[in-house]
């Protein structure tokens, strides 16, 4: 069971960290909420909560409480650039479909 | 399609509920937009990676526009069509721009506000300023990927009602949902976090391209308070590039080069300027226009004597806000350097020198004004926790007041009392009977209407007649987050009322803003003889009036002696109310005053044994 992210996922979240001036890692998580029933939750994580499974990749800390990585694992968190748009985008091999805002998705 | 950023702990928006929003900087020369992303505030840069947006505007032949660098390519060819620097002219009327000197643009004096005739028909500086705006809006939804919940924009601290109306205006044209407008200085102490502290008083130094403004800032459990302002609305980076420009045609013997070669030798300025921040020489080619190549040369040195004068300039405007806040140099707690000028290291040092302390500058001054107001539309649009939010005040930059009776000023907001503020006064009639008032709302530091700028008139009607000094009207100045003045008038006993939002007359420039501040402080002596004497012609009026009318009813309570006394005490007190002299002025009320004495006792028992006359006692009220 993993989670990863990309290496300029990692050098986004870094940067992010180190101008933030605080926090141990990244939480990821899901919601239910939503147009299609889910929605990823991506946070910054100030300390470990009980329970949390922690993953490292690229020198980033990964936090994820236990229900949520049944709907994640396998995820790989990009960056991504879409002409002057650039933000953070989740490729998770359990999503069936999403709605087109690609803010909610379904198992 | 919606890219995710992180949110803080705990606050992952719920889907399609992140409202975007943007602060933005729209500066004289330049304009930026910036947002908060991944609770970092960050600058958006255009397709070429430059955040900086030139603020000009080109209107073309065919009916397109051109913002930014494409209108700047073109500022040489087509001059007229190609407008520059227009939030000089935001708010302004014809006669306030022909002060800026000779300017390339087919101006009309349009009501209200000047107009500028293009390529693409009559427009305003609102309009203008619309098409910049619009340009940004268009770069942060490509950006964000969304349409913009709202924007802050902000302007500078001395921006009258009008300016402030103006830059509204030209948001909300440019669709722009304006959430706020923010004060320049106040935004770029919330780019350095000084919201964070608990308190501390701050200076601003921002030297743009053609503008010096200081402000002080003063924070109290997290409330920003702009408690001065100052500057030199014709001073900033440019005057630095026509200082080396004019040591050069001095130098080569060019000082009636033409206004191509001019311009030529002002871009070469503005880049060794630009690389002597950074290095101890810099070098420069220049081929004026029938061929000649130039080579030339400047050290930091040569430059930094060459320029002098103007650091020392900025010191000024410097000492005059401090000393309207009352305040000293150990008092300033903190110094932020804005605008691009302050990169100059020479000028870092006068800072630093000035202030005995070492300035902040550790964000990109172009920058920290934008990204204070994207922290601030980043507040306001929601994106906070509960219980995080926080109030900003600002102050007006003029006191505001109404025209009281003999042409006196009565200030109602005093200058620099932070807003949103409201404040009611009572005034009273006049006259018996009076069943009117006129509503004179003007601003300025002076004591008389006529030294004050006329801000805008209304009339309080269907006041009940009554004896003067019954009714009690309380009129209400209102100016809310924006600095945008509403004015109400309200009868009390009666509930009449009226009211006028001010959307003043245009014209007031920085300058004048200065100039009234400083006639206020020279003419301080003047202007308060000048008020007594207006009081005391207003006393002796009403005394005479009320004489007269006393003696039209009861002159039989009189001796012909007594009547004499008061004829001449009468003529004497007319006499005085011609004169300059309010001392000999009260002196003659004074006497009129003890001259009728026993005579208003006489009157007071004539009136009570009429009222009690025929009746018991029981039928007397009792008090």
């Amino acid at each position: 069971m993993a989670v990863t992210l990309t290496d300029r996922a990692a050098d986004h979240v870094q940067r992010y960290i180190a101008k933030r001036g605080k926090g141990i890692g990244l939480r990821l998580g899901v919601k239910t909420t939503g147009c299609s029933g889910m929605a990823y939750k991506l946070e910054f994580a100030d300390e470990a909560q009980e329970g949390d499974l922690q993953f490292e990749s690229h020198g980033v800390r990964v936090l994820i409480d236990p229900k949520s990585l049944a709907y994640l694992d396998g995820t790989e968190l990009d960056f991504v650039r879409d002409g002057l748009n650039e933000g953070f985008k989740f490729h998770n091999p359990n999503e069936k479909d999403r709605c087109g805002c690609g803010e909610s998705f379904n198992v | 399609m919606s890219l995710l950023q992180i949110s803080e702990p705990g606050e992952s928006p719920e889907p399609h509920q992140r409202r975007l929003a943007v602060g933005i900087d729209l500066g004289t020369t330049h304009s930026l937009v910036a947002t908060v992303r991944s609770s970092s505030a960050e600058c958006l840069p255009d397709a070429h990676g430059r955040v900086l947006l030139p603020s000009i505007v080109r209107y073309g032949p065919g009916g397109g526009v051109d913002v930014g660098y494409d209108a700047l390519s073109s500022a040489a060819d087509d001059p007229a069509n190609t407008i520059a620097s227009v939030k000089r002219f935001m708010g302004r009327g014809v006669a306030d721009v022909a002060k800026y000197g000779a300017l390339p643009y087919r101006f009309v004096d349009a009501p209200g506000m000047v107009g500028i005739e293009t390529a693409a028909g009559l427009r305003s500086p609102v309009q203008v300023s619309a098409e910049i705006l619009h340009c940004l809006r268009a770069r942060a939804e490509e950006s964000l990927g969304g349409e913009l919940f709202g924007a802050v924009v902000t302007v500078p601290a001395y921006f009258d009602d009008s300016q402030r109306q103006a830059t509204k205006d030209a948001a909300r044209i440019a669709g722009l949902n304006v959430l706020r407008l923010l004060n320049e200085p106040t935004a770029a102490a919330i780019a350095y976090g000084l919201d964070n502290a608990s308190e501390g008083t701050f200076a601003i130094f921002d030297l743009g391209g053609g503008t010096f403004d200081l402000s002080i800032l003063k924070l109290t459990r997290g409330v920003f308070e702009v408690l001065s302002t100052s500057g030199d609305s014709a001073l900033g980076g440019d005057d630095f590039d026509q200082a080396i420009a004019m040591h050069w045609r001095i130098a080569h013997g060019l000082v009636d080069a033409s206004g191509r070669d001019t311009r030529r030798l002002l871009a070469a300025a503005r880049e060794v300027k630009e690389r002597l921040s950074a290095e101890e020489s810099a070098d420069a080619q220049v081929t004026l226009t029938w061929g000649q190549q130039l080579h030339l040369r400047l050290t930091r040195r040569e430059f930094e004597e060459i320029t002098a004068p103007l650091i020392q300039k900025t010191l000024g405007p410097t000492r005059k806000a401090l000393r309207d806040a009352g305040l000293a140099v150990s008092q300033i707690d903190g110094v932020v350097l804005v605008g691009g000028a302050t990169r100059m290291p020479h000028l870092q040092r006068a800072v630093e020198a000035f202030f005995q302390r070492e300035p902040l500058r550790n964000l990109d001054p172009e920058q920290v004004v934008a990204l204070g107001a994207a922290i601030q539309a980043n507040a306001l649009a929601g994106n906070r926790a509960a219980g995080d939010d926080w109030l900003l005040l600002d102050v007006i930059p003029l006191s505001l007041g109404l025209e009281t009776m003999g042409g006196l000023v009565e200030k109602v907001i005093p200058r620099n009392s932070t807003i949103p503020v409201a404040r009611a006064q009572e005034f009273t009639t006049f006259k018996d009977g009076q069943t009117a008032m006129a509503i004179h709302v003007v601003q300025g530091e002076r004591e008389l209407v006529s030294d004050c700028r006329s801000l805008a008139r209304f009339e309080l009607r269907g006041i009940p007649p009554m004896v003067a000094g019954a009714a009690r009207i309380s009129v209400t100045f209102q100016v809310d987050a924006d600095g945008l003045l509403s004015v109400s008038a309200r009868e009390k006993t009666t509930g009449v009322g009226a009211s006028v939002v001010v959307k003043p007359s245009y014209g007031l420039t920085d300058d004048e803003v200065a100039t009234m501040l400083r006639e206020g402080f020279d003419h301080a002596q003047a202007d308060r003889d000048a008020r007594a004497l207006a009081e005391q012609r207003v006393e002796a009026e009403g005394l005479v009036a009320a004489i007269r009318a006393a003696l039209a009813q009861d002159a039989d309570l009189l001796s012909p002696p007594e009547r004499a006394s008061l004829d001449a005490g009468l003529a004497s007190l007319d006499a005085a109310r011609q004169g300059a002299d309010h001392r000999a002025l009260k002196s003659a009320v004074e006497a009129l005053n003890r001259a009728s004495e026993s005579f208003a006792a006489r009157r007071m028992d004539r009136s009570v044994s009429r009222a009690l006359a025929g009746r018991r006692l029981d039928e007397v009220p009792v008090k």
